[in-house]
């Protein structure tokens, strides 16, 4: 290799090492578990949370008309949350899941899951 | 019917809707809405032959299970409701229910519907779910008590004193982050049930959701009413009945009127006014005024259908 490709190799091997140093402090201080999202003002906030296989989601529902949470696929389908009322679902495969209120099909959201690190 | 009554833009009629208050009524006649002055619709309440012979009452939006501050008691409420219309003068032969009649789906909430009701003189009801009817994670809870007028799918079409009557269901299919649709093979259905009907049938088709565009971003709409409207616009009379926004609305385009009720529950904001069409808290002695009921008669040669919109007080 020459001496500039040595320096290029070097430098790659150093961001890749600070990304996999960050990537890995990420999943530790990432969100906990279970991440919540709140149904508020006929919203679902956040609109898109990111948890790793095997990690559960919940749900609260924060306002005066009752929402639902069903998934695009069918793999997911709470009853009518009151308001406080909450639903959890535990996600063990990676992959992108979206959702919508069932009473008010205009709210969406989407989960992804990313493989257990 | 008054031969001075004049012919008024559409814009006239919604603006004397809006100061219609306690009850208003509008004629259909050859498929233009007019108003008719309250001393007609008076008679409607005390059954003057010049107001038509009553069809049916079309109740919406009961939601019972509800309980928060825009109504606590909707049983009550509801109650009110079955008193006025037992008190007509000249009962309807029918009722239309057209959805939410629960808040929640919950077993208990769809039996105290059932039980309150009940209390209704009128022996034949007939109705269609909302979108809080079907909330449950199986959706099983209204089909299983009102479902065998569809065989569980939602639609059906029965015929009454000369009336076609549609019942369609929009609630179920929707497209996520969109409109509520009725479905390729509803409308296929819709499309084989109107073949071959004369176009002097009046027509009465009825769903939860509004069948035109109302207000998108609140989910006022469905998808494909287009399509629906493309099958009825051959008809000579034909009347679309929804509920959901709890609220009346309304607009005639060629000879399809279409209305919304009010509900028995609770008011929502006119549309856009706040985050979403959630309850409207209202001080506790205007809340009566703005919950009620449509009735519809059969008026005039050729026959026609009359909506009178009356409130609970």
């Amino acid at each position: 290799m020459t001496p500039g490709g040595r320096l290029v190799a070097r430098a790659v091997t150093g961001v890749a090492m600070l990304w996999m140093a960050v990537g890995f402090y990420s999943a530790e201080a990432g969100p906990p578990d279970p991440a919540t999202i709140v149904v508020k003002d006929f919203m679902f906030q956040p609109m898109a949370v990111t948890v790793t296989a095997g990690s559960t989601v919940r749900w609260t529902n924060r306002d005066d008309e009752p929402h639902t949470v069903v998934s695009d696929t069918g793999i997911f389908r709470s009853g009518a949350m009151d308001t406080n009322e909450t639903y959890s679902f535990k996600f063990d495969e990676p992959g992108t899941y979206h959702f919508t209120c069932s009473i008010h099909p205009r709210m969406v959201g989407t989960i992804v899951v990313t493989a257990s690190p | 019917m008054s031969d001075a009554r004049s012919l008024l833009s559409r814009r006239k009629a919604l603006k004397c809707m809006a100061y219609g208050g306690a009850g208003t009524l509008f004629v259909l006649s050859g498929g233009v809405f007019a108003p008719v002055d309250l001393a007609t619709a008076d008679g409607y309440r005390k059954g003057s032959a010049r107001a038509g012979t009553p069809l049916f009452v079309q109740i919406s939006d009961t939601h019972i299970g509800f309980n928060k501050e825009a109504n606590p008691d909707v049983s009550g409420t509801l109650a009110q409701t079955i008193d006025l219309v037992n008190g007509m003068a000249d009962p309807p032969a029918l009722i239309i229910h057209t959805g939410d009649i629960t808040h929640l789906s919950k077993p208990a909430e769809f039996d105290l519907a059932q039980q309150l009701l009940g209390r209704l003189r009128v022996p034949e009801m007939h109705t269609v779910p909302g979108e809080h009817d079907t909330a449950d994670p199986t959706v099983t809870e209204y089909f299983s008590r009102f479902g065998q007028a569809s065989g569980n799918r939602g639609y059906y079409s029965f015929d009454h004193a000369g009336v076609h009557f549609i019942a369609l269901i929009n609630v179920l299919q929707f497209k996520p982050g969109g409109l509520g649709t009725l479905g390729a093979d509803q409308l296929a259905w819709v499309e084989a049930d109107l073949k071959g009907r004369s176009a002097s049938t009046p027509i009465v088709v009825f769903a939860h959701m509004p069948l035109w565009t109302i207000y998108a971003p609140w989910g006022w709409g469905t998808g494909d009413a287009d399509q629906l409207m493309a099958e009825l616009r051959r008809f000579g009379s034909v009347t679309v009945l929804n509920g959901h926004i709890h609220q009346i609305v309304q607009k005639v385009e060629g000879n399809i009127t279409f209305h919304t009720a009010r509900a028995t529950s609770y008011p929502q904001p006119v549309a856009g006014e706040g985050p979403g069409p959630g309850p409207l808290k209202v001080p506790a002695d205007q809340l009566a005024k703005m919950l009620g009921v449509t009735g519809v008669s059969i008026v005039g040669h050729p026959r026609s259908l009359a909506l009178t919109d009356t409130t609970i007080v």
